[in-house]
């Protein structure tokens, strides 16, 4: 429903003549360019003739290091569909061209593997010679046993149409990419449980190897050291180094989200409840904060280690994981189902999608009207905004980006303990953070440091730096970098909002048994920068491990026992670590715990702006923060906040749809901050397409109308029923013939708000005056107990309200129907044969209907007197001949009218507060008795 | 219609059950309330309805709970707790001090044995007497005196403080089942069959102080009164439970004229047999009583009759007004009548003259009746003779509101605002004129537009 007319301010009636007189030409937008080889005779909807393939399909390859190039699956996963197409073949193609500077390996000047967090890359691709054209994503896995630790992979939109790949760039764009940030989110799961798996087999080898050692030194008097004595210390050496190898793997994997998160472009994937519930059980006590990607990394339990032969960490197996080894389970089938719906939503010819797309974007601006006859779930959902870029003419980008950039200039870094307006600065953000990204991390890391490891800064360990296990020694240089770069921002103070992995760390440890999981979800680790990491682990999150492992797991154990300045250093060390981490639990763990709750609820007001009174303590806060994460606590808020603001943003232009998602706005702010600890569960949705369900149930709806059409003479006045707000009820002993009926007429029903259709399909108890109210289209069952006569007596009782078709005699009793307008919409000598179609007529007549509506409901004079002393019958004649001979309606046509009018009316004076309050108009009209 | 909705033989015998009552069909023209707002809130039969000022009413019932609501956009203003039992009585009390704006009150009594008083502004509990030994059945505010009565198994007289001022005593265990106010500080209060007057003098010895005295009892009536009615400061009329209508004299409370042959059908041989056939005391009793200047209007089991107060006869009557009890009538403004019935339906009436139209049977016959009392033959002649130069009346249905699927205790009549009734299916139900609603919405969605710059409206 697209062509409500703009509203033309008239004043003169001959002025409106005129503009009804004279046919609007067709929006440019709908101007589809002709088929250049019409003249041919050819149908503009036949295949490409060279095209191998039946229709467009979706392609996984793989670059595979063993095998090359290769296709994984299609979808659909149907051999008819790509047909002869030769795969393998065209998989080398969209391999070859990936640009991903896919760098990977160890960089020059760094000791350890680095993980490199590629973008994935988009490029057409075009194969004339097999009459194929592709969009091509391509991502890398990650595989710790494959090369560099990536596997390449790709996901192709084939499709025999240029024009449509092109002219839908954008839209494949944002489709695929919300897959493959699906796939690669589980597959970051996957490798870091990978990595902790590996990380334990290492640890058992390396205490296996330790014993060995112990027991060849114990046994071995000689003095000197046997080449087997010696063999056995460059393979632990060699374990040592893959262990910190491996560490420093993990923490990469894990700090990948934080950093992404900055990027205005990155939507983490959120996964659905199902999957929270199914971890609550594990995780209770992980609180983690971020949404989505935290908790997914949960440690799976109960895994014994293997001893790791020497060298088989460097051989790798000859067999490679597959897709599905390599991503969590879960997401994986997420991710299909995204591409079986990006399958669904890009089917068809282009132009339809076109259209589709452009008439979307223009009832998006209907605001008034749209919500008569339009899908629930197209109003419901969130304007993507794909919509957006679909019509350039009707874009809002620019509008947006005018915004952006023009909002207030943000608090930066200053404000990072003050949440204060956080959420205003989210689009700023976005934006400043690539130049300001490093500088907040700084400030954390420095602070955080300088505050926990200022006693021992002076303390001369530097000579241990050799070891690997001294740890507090690079802790400590790193805080004596940290330290000059914050001096070196003098504008910064030393916030306490650093302090948040720590405390975090520490109440976890009170309550966590399992110190893994400790380790796997402490956060605080993401917040390293680059520069820091090779001073990792820190101190903090080593300690548990020393703690709580049991046996001989021990993470720091004491190496070297000759050198006794050495191990008086380690122990010393560890006695250090260790006060600070109890005193950091006596310290933090009751603020941690007691400011949350009033923190919870206090912070959220109407505005949507999350405000923290000022605390009294920095303990408080730095509880505060604790609660919201170990996350810089702005970024984790944009982070979260990203979609609804995008949203609002997109929205500028209607009012109400605004409105609405700055309500979304509060409610997520107000979850972020009190709700910070559970898992996320109230993000949005990440499929924002229309279901194909109701695509279906449009066809099926369509179908049965058609039908109904044509079999039933008495259409009209039931159709007319519905259109006029007279509940009409079917009536029937069978509950599917009563429910296809019911689904036929569904369609022709107004909506009395945006909230759902008002319509009940099936009925068996008494209906009163209320159902009226809510209900305008009711499947009611006909029974022959004693019950049903008492549903037959409230019928007959009510019958003034209702006008009722029985499906089992077949006849209608309803009021006399005169008018035109339901024959246009309802010809039963109709030539429209498809279901679809036909539901595409009955909406583009319920369109012309709704204009004329709209006409009606906000011409003023129309409704009020234009002077003081106007009487209101010249009104009323006013009204009447504006109706009859402007709309051209005729006898009960304008009783239609007149209810929509009432249904916009309602609609816009509603308050956003307070629902609609329903009521029930009607008619005291004689009904009449049709039979077939 | 029922019969067309069964379907052809399948229907049990006795559904359609043969009735004498008018029905009017779904042509309804003169009928303006064409929407329904459905009030939902109580949770058990709503009773009373009262009305507060020009847009806002109470609802109380048997649920304890007292609701307030905009009559005109039905919306629920205040949900009020504090009782514990079913209220029984209600009573607006608006102060009408000089010094300070309006207040609006109102007084409630329930079964709990206590009575509380509310105000309507901020749905606050102003406050409450609980030291009653018998359930308040009802309230009556002197306006006048600025003092409020209440009526239970005695008569207690409290100030607007609610300090009892003086009381009666017991009376009987029954208790006081209607009240109304008499001139010269009067009131009438109906205890069972008697009808006692009862006098406020103000007390000698302090300035506020009032005492209640018994004046007079008048046990005219055979049975329990069941409604009481002013009708000017001159007359007021009780009903009983076997069908008297007894007229009195508001300041000697002597009988002016008195009607009790509301059922007695073997007086009048014209009469139809099915009227004949059933004649329990239920089908008689006198519901309810109302009156305009000329006439008074007596909702009669099931039947409505007007009685000319002039004339001193029933002028109009619709015997089987409704299929059962009629609970409630009003007078409108506009010539038309309100009724409303344990049967769940609301009527309106308009009382017509008749046009020369003798050869009739039926109302003339029924008219012909009444004139026949007992009572008084004078009047009985002057009727006779009047009947051949006075135009006749009759009562026609102009619409009827279905809606409540159960009896529908009461109503309450708002003028162009609607009708708002309640009935024992918990339900409230505000009846609108359509159009006039329309026209408002057009009102304020033109404001709305112009509130938010949508559309610059040109005048």
């Amino acid at each position: 429903m697209i062509s409500a007319p703009d509203v033309v301010a008239f004043t003169r009636e001959e002025e409106l003549e005129d503009e009804l007189c004279s046919e609007p030409p067709l929006p440019e937008e709908y101007s589809v360019p002709l088929f250049p080889f019409a003249s041919h005779g050819a149908n503009p909807w036949a295949k490409v003739a060279s095209s191998k393939f039946t229709r467009d399909f979706i392609l996984i390859s793989e670059f595979s290091e063993q095998v090359g190039p290769q296709p994984l699956l299609t979808i659909p996963d149907d051999a008819k569909v790509s047909g002869t197409f030769d795969l393998n073949y065209f998989s080398l193609r969209i391999m070859s061209v990936d640009y991903q500077a896919s760098f990977v390996g160890h960089p020059p000047g760094s000791a350890y593997p680095k993980l490199n967090f590629v973008e994935d890359s988009k490029v057409v691709l075009g194969d004339s010679k097999e009459g194929a054209f592709a969009y091509v994503h391509h991502l890398t896995l990650y595989d710790l046993e494959a090369r560099g630790f990536v596997r390449p992979f790709c996901m192709a939109y084939i499709s025999a149409d240029e024009h449509k790949i092109m002219q839908q760039f954008q839209e494949l764009s944002a489709e695929f990419s919300k897959a493959s940030e699906c796939l690669k989110t589980g597959n970051r799961k996957a490798f870091a449980n990978e990595l902790e798996k590996k990380l334990k087999d290492l640890d058992y080898t390396r205490t296996v190897l330790h014993n060995e050692t112990e027991i060849q030194k114990k046994a071995n008097d000689k003095g000197y050291y046997t080449t087997q004595a010696i063999e056995k210390a460059n393979e632990l050496a060699s374990v040592e180094k893959s262990i910190i190898e491996h560490q420093d793997l993990l923490k990469q994997i894990r700090s990948y989200p934080y950093r992404k998160l900055k990027e205005s472009d990155f939507h983490p994937y959120e996964p659905e409840c199902a999957l929270d519930q199914a971890n609550v059980g594990c995780d209770q006590d992980l609180t983690t904060s971020e949404p989505g990607e935290t908790h997914v990394y949960a440690h799976v339990p109960s895994y014994t280690p293997k001893l790791i032969k020497a060298k088989s960490a460097k051989c790798f197996d000859k067999k490679l994981k597959t897709l599905e080894e390599l991503c969590d389970i879960y997401f994986f089938t997420q991710t299909l189902d995204q591409l079986h719906q990006i399958e669904r939503t890009f089917r068809g010819d282009v132009c339809y999608l076109l259209t589709d797309q452009i008439s979307r974007a223009l009832l998006k601006q209907q605001s008034v009207t749209n919500f008569l006859f339009e899908d629930v779930s197209f109003l419901d959902e969130k304007p993507p905004e794909k919509q957006y870029r679909g019509c350039q003419g009707l874009s809002q980008d620019a509008v947006d980006g005018k915004c952006l950039e023009e909002s207030p200039a943000p608090k930066v870094v200053i404000s990072l303990g003050s949440y204060k307006s956080s959420v205003e600065c989210v689009p700023i953000k976005m934006e400043q953070e690539i130049e300001d990204s490093q500088e907040p991390k700084m400030t954390e890391s420095v602070t955080f440091e300088h505050q926990e490891n200022l006693d021992y800064l002076d303390t001369d360990i530097k000579g241990s730096i050799s070891s690997g296990e001294s740890i507090e020694v690079l802790g400590t240089e790193k805080s004596a970098s940290g330290l000059t770069k914050s001096e070196s921002q003098a504008s910064l103070p030393i916030s306490p909002s650093p302090q948040v992995g720590r405390s975090k760390v520490g109440s976890r440890r009170t309550v966590s048994e399992d110190s893994i999981e400790v380790l796997s979800t402490c956060p605080s680790e993401s917040l390293i920068p680059e520069d820091f990491k090779a001073s990792y682990p820190s101190a903090i999150n080593e300690e548990p491990y020393a703690d709580d492992e049991e046996g001989g797991l021990r993470f720091t154990p004491k190496l070297n026992p000759d050198n006794a300045d050495e191990q008086d250093d380690v122990s010393n060390q560890e006695n250090l670590v260790q006060v600070d981490s109890a005193c950091c639990i006596g310290k933090e763990s009751p603020n941690f715990l007691e400011p949350l709750p009033d923190l919870g609820q206090k912070p959220c007001d109407e505005d949507g702006v999350v405000r923290i009174p000022p605390q009294p303590y920095r303990q408080a806060e730095q509880g505060l923060h604790g609660s919201f994460g170990g996350v810089p606590s702005h970024d984790s808020i944009s982070g979260g906040l990203l979609p609804y603001e995008l949203d609002s943003r997109y929205l500028t232009g209607s009012r109400e749809v605004s409105k609405s998602s700055l309500d979304e706005c509060s409610d997520s702010t107000s979850y972020i901050s009190s709700a910070a600890s559970t898992c996320s569960d109230r993000t949005p949705s990440p499929a924002h397409l229309a279901c194909p369900a109701s695509e279906k149930h449009k066809k099926k709806a369509g179908q049965n109308a058609l039908r109904f059409i044509r079999q039933y003479p008495f259409a009209h006045p039931a159709i007319y029923s519905l259109l006029s707000g007279r509940t009409l009820i079917v009536l029937g002993e069978e509950e599917a013939i009563v429910k296809k009926l019911v689904t036929a007429l569904s369609i022709f029903v107004p909506n009395c708000g945006i909230y759902a259709k008002p319509v009940k399909h099936w009925v068996t108890s008494p209906l009163h005056v209320v159902d009226f109210q809510k209900w305008k289209l009711i499947g009611l069952q006909r029974m022959v107990s004693p019950a049903g006569v008492n549903v037959l007596h409230a019928l007959s009782r009510y019958s003034r309200y209702v006008s009722i078709l029985d499906a089992d005699s077949k006849t209608l009793r309803c009021p006399l129907y005169k008018g035109t307008l339901v024959s246009r919409l309802a010809d039963h000598r109709t030539q429209i044969k498809r279901g679809s179609t036909y539901y595409m007529h009955v909406q583009s007549i319920l369109t012309q209907l709704c204009s004329k509506a709209f006409l009606f409901t906000f011409c003023h004079h129309l409704h009020l007197p234009i002077s003081e002393r106007e009487p209101e019958e010249s009104v009323v004649n006013r009204r009447m001949n504006f109706l009859k001979l402007q709309l051209g309606l005729a006898n009960e046509d304008i009783k239609i009218v007149q209810y929509l009018a009432e249904l916009l009316k309602l609609q816009y004076i509603q308050e956003p507060g307070q629902g609609v309050n329903p009521l029930l108009r009607f008619d005291y009209v004689p009904s009449f008795l049709y039979k077939i | 219609m029922l019969r067309w909705l069964i379907g052809g033989g399948r229907e049990p015998q006795g559904l359609a059950e043969k009735s004498s009552v008018q029905t009017i069909g779904e042509e309804q023209i003169q009928n303006p309330y064409t929407e329904l707002l459905v009030l939902k809130g109580h949770q058990d039969i709503v009773r009373f309805l009262v009305q507060i000022d020009d847009c806002r009413f109470a609802s109380a019932g048997d649920d304890g709970i007292i609701f307030l609501w905009n009559a005109q956009t039905g919306e629920k203003l205040f949900e009020l707790h504090g009782h514990t039992h079913k209220i029984t009585a209600i009573a607006p009390f608006s102060s009408s001090d000089a010094s300070e704006e309006k207040k609006h009150l109102i007084l409630t009594a329930s079964a709990d044995r206590t009575v509380i008083v509310w105000d309507c502004t901020s749905g606050r509990q102003v406050q409450r007497v609980s030291c009653f030994h018998s359930t308040v059945k009802c309230l009556t505010v002197l306006q006048r005196l600025d003092v409020w009565l209440s009526g239970g198994s005695d008569l207690c007289v409290w100030n607007r403080k609610l300090d009892l001022l003086c009381k009666t005593s017991h009376l009987t265990d029954a208790g006081i089942s209607a009240l109304i106010e008499l001139p010269k500080n009067c009131v009438a209060a109906a205890v069972g069959k008697e009808l006692i007057i009862f006098r406020l003098l103000a007390s000698n010895d302090r300035s506020e102080g009032w005492n209640v005295l018994e004046v007079k009892r008048l046990v005219d009536h055979q049975d329990s009164i069941l409604s009481l009615a002013s009708v000017n400061d001159l007359t007021f009329v009780t009903g009983s439970h076997v069908g008297e209508l007894i007229v009195w004299d508001a300041l000697d409370w002597t009988k002016q004229a008195s009607e009790c042959n509301f059922w007695d059908s073997s007086v009048h041989p014209d009469v139809q047999p099915e009227i004949k056939l059933s004649q329990s005391p239920n089908e008689t009793s006198i519901q309810h009583l109302t009156s305009d200047e000329e006439c008074v209007f007596a909702a009669v089991g099931k039947g409505i009759y007007v009685y000319n107060l002039q004339m001193k006869r029933v002028i109009a009557c619709q015997r089987t007004a409704h299929d059962s009890s009629v609970l409630h009538i009003e007078k409108l403004p506009n010539r038309q009548l309100i009724s409303c019935s344990e049967d769940g339906s609301v009527r309106i009436w308009e009382l017509r003259e008749k046009q020369q139209l003798p050869a009739e049977p039926i109302p003339t016959g029924f008219f012909n009746m009444w004139g026949f009392g007992r009572a008084n033959k004078q009047a009985n002649q002057a009727a006779k003779k009047m009947q051949e130069n006075t135009p006749m009346y009759f009562l026609e249905l102009v619409g009827d509101l279905i809606g409540h699927s159960s009896a529908v205790q009461m109503f309450l009549y708002f003028g162009e605002l609607g009708l708002a009734t309640c009935s024992a299916d918990h339900l409230i139900i505000l009846w609108k004129d359509g159009e006039r609603e329309s026209r408002l919405r057009s009102l304020t969605l033109f404001q709305k537009l112009a509130q938010n710059g949508d559309l610059q409206l040109k005048f």
